[in-house]
């Protein structure tokens, strides 16, 4: 796609917005306890979604759904229907694996492989068989450094390990690795919530810069954050998903009472 | 009231916004009263000490200003909180120009009282009571956040413009017969004005309370004040 086609695309009406993620009518059980309690919800590709909700409303635990994340934590039970381009993700048939390729995944706190910088972003693409010589790797890495903003301020100590860069930098690494299997949607859980500003201005730069290659979803605890990267927010409250719309109507005019409640600092 | 915010200082500085666009519209009012009492009183003496009381409203607005600015960046507010400070600052700018008109009303009362009384004049003081009042129920619907109120006080826009219609008429008309009443009816004119553009800030008022309240725009109001097409009067007939 090209850069054009974009530009048309963050743009144009939310109707003709493709979907890339469903999910309905989703419950999740840690043991008796009912975390999520039946949300439904579309992620469009060409926007990013915020999740914003109180600590312990559900809103991790939803998006760790949308990857099957939460298939590694012990008594978690996912019910309901969520679906990727229309497939099933929790069908039978699905490769856990190659989801988590197409579904990628930052976290909060930067974690990168105690390996080099290059073979922290190297390493996805070749247990993926992406890349067929080293040239191809050579060629996977660069562009993933930069689109992640990364590939200037590192492209002369490939070598040296990913864990000696600062954490803005771990955090851009982290993206690089998640960009280079060539992800369709990202998942970001608290992205720039462990990061100083200049670091976090970095990465909400980035993530406008990547809006519309990639579904992106990201919950943050920051509400100027939400309100600044993404286009589309979901307020969530006690595991419900309380009020979904475009942000710019969240955080100007919220329709629900306990949304206006949260974002105005009147909560509880 | 709405609930609490978490941050207590958050809302001190929300009451003491509201109490400052409180003593302003008080401040407002009370200079458009006075200002046209000292036209129907005649009282050279009462006009000029409106005129000098008009930077006290600035001096409000001024503050208002300020803190609204620092809310912004300080706060960050959002939804209802970003309206209504964004409502404020708008509405402070409003009933700052509305002192400016008495003070123009003001300013014009020492010539007209060297003047001979005209006929039409006996309409202002009818027009400045539904003027203030409009001030003053806008006003009441800010500090009660009542929505029905200030679509009320908008409508009401139509009455002020309805006298203006009529006194720009009447005046054209007597100037027409007498040329010595050109000085003092041009001044009524001009007040005239001052205080259908009162009506229309008051209206204006209404309609940011409206909108901070709700988050909606109130719409359109069909524009009343006619006298942009009037012509001169044929008295030949």
């Amino acid at each position: 796609m090209n850069d054009l086609s974009l530009a048309a695309a963050a743009t144009a009406p939310a109707a003709e917005k493709s979907l890339k993620m469903t999910a309905r009518d989703v419950r999740v059980f840690y043991g008796e306890f009912e975390a999520i309690k039946g949300v439904s919800i579309d992620v469009t590709r060409e926007d990013v979604t915020a999740f914003i909700g109180p600590s312990g409303c559900g809103k991790s635990t939803f998006l760790r759904c949308l990857n099957r994340m939460n298939d590694t934590v012990a008594g978690a039970k996912v019910m309901g229907d969520i679906r990727l381009d229309g497939e099933d993700i929790y069908s039978s048939g699905m490769d856990v694996v190659q989801l988590r390729a197409r579904v990628g995944m930052v976290f909060q706190k930067p974690n990168p492989f105690p390996k080099s910088i290059y073979e922290n972003v190297a390493y996805g693409p070749r247990i993926h068989g992406l890349a067929r010589s080293r040239a191809d790797m050579d060629v996977i890495v660069e562009k993933s450094l930069r689109r992640a903003g990364l590939w200037d301020e590192v492209k002369d100590r490939l070598a040296d390990s990913g864990t000696a860069l600062s954490g803005g930098q771990q955090q851009r690494l982290c993206i690089a690795r998640a960009i280079a299997v060539n992800p369709e949607v990202i998942l970001m859980d608290e992205p720039a919530s462990a990061l100083d500003p200049i670091a976090t201005a970095k990465i909400e730069e980035l993530i406008d810069e990547l809006r519309g290659r990639y579904a992106i979803v990201i919950v943050t605890h920051n509400m100027q954050q939400a309100a600044r990267v993404s286009q589309k927010t979901a307020f969530f409250h006690l595991g419900t998903m309380v009020e979904y719309g475009d942000t710019r109507e969240i955080f100007t005019n919220p329709k629900e009472t306990r949304t206006k409640d949260y974002i105005t600092g009147r909560y509880g | 009231m709405d609930r609490a915010h978490t941050v207590k200082s958050f809302d001190d500085e929300i009451h003491q916004l509201r109490s400052l666009i409180g003593q302003m519209g008080g401040l407002a009012e009370a200079q458009t009263t006075d200002a046209v009492n000292a036209l129907l009183r005649r009282d050279a003496d009462a006009a000029l000490k409106v005129v000098a009381k008009d930077v006290e409203i600035d001096a409000l607005e001024s503050e208002a200003e300020q803190l609204a600015i620092s809310m912004i960046a300080l706060r960050a507010p959002l939804a209802d909180d970003l309206r209504e400070i964004v409502a404020a600052l708008k509405i402070s700018a409003m009933l700052e120009r509305i002192g400016d008109y008495a003070k123009n009303i003001a300013k014009r009362v020492p010539v007209l009282t060297q003047a001979a009384p005209i006929g039409p004049g006996v309409i202002i003081p009818e027009m400045a009571r539904a003027a203030a009042s409009m001030i003053r129920d806008a006003l009441d619907c800010y500090v009660d956040r009542d929505p029905d109120l200030a679509r009320a006080v908008a409508a009401r826009d139509q009455q002020v413009d309805d006298f203006y219609n009529s006194l720009f008429r009447s005046l054209l008309t007597y100037m027409m017969e007498n040329p010595h009443h050109i000085t003092p009816a041009t001044h009524l004119l001009f007040i005239a004005k001052n205080l259908e553009r009162i009506g229309d800030h008051a209206t204006n008022l209404a309609e940011m309370v409206y909108f901070s309240v709700t988050g909606q725009q109130l719409g359109d109001r069909p524009k009343t004040d006619n006298t942009a097409t009037i012509a001169a009067p044929d008295l030949t007939d």
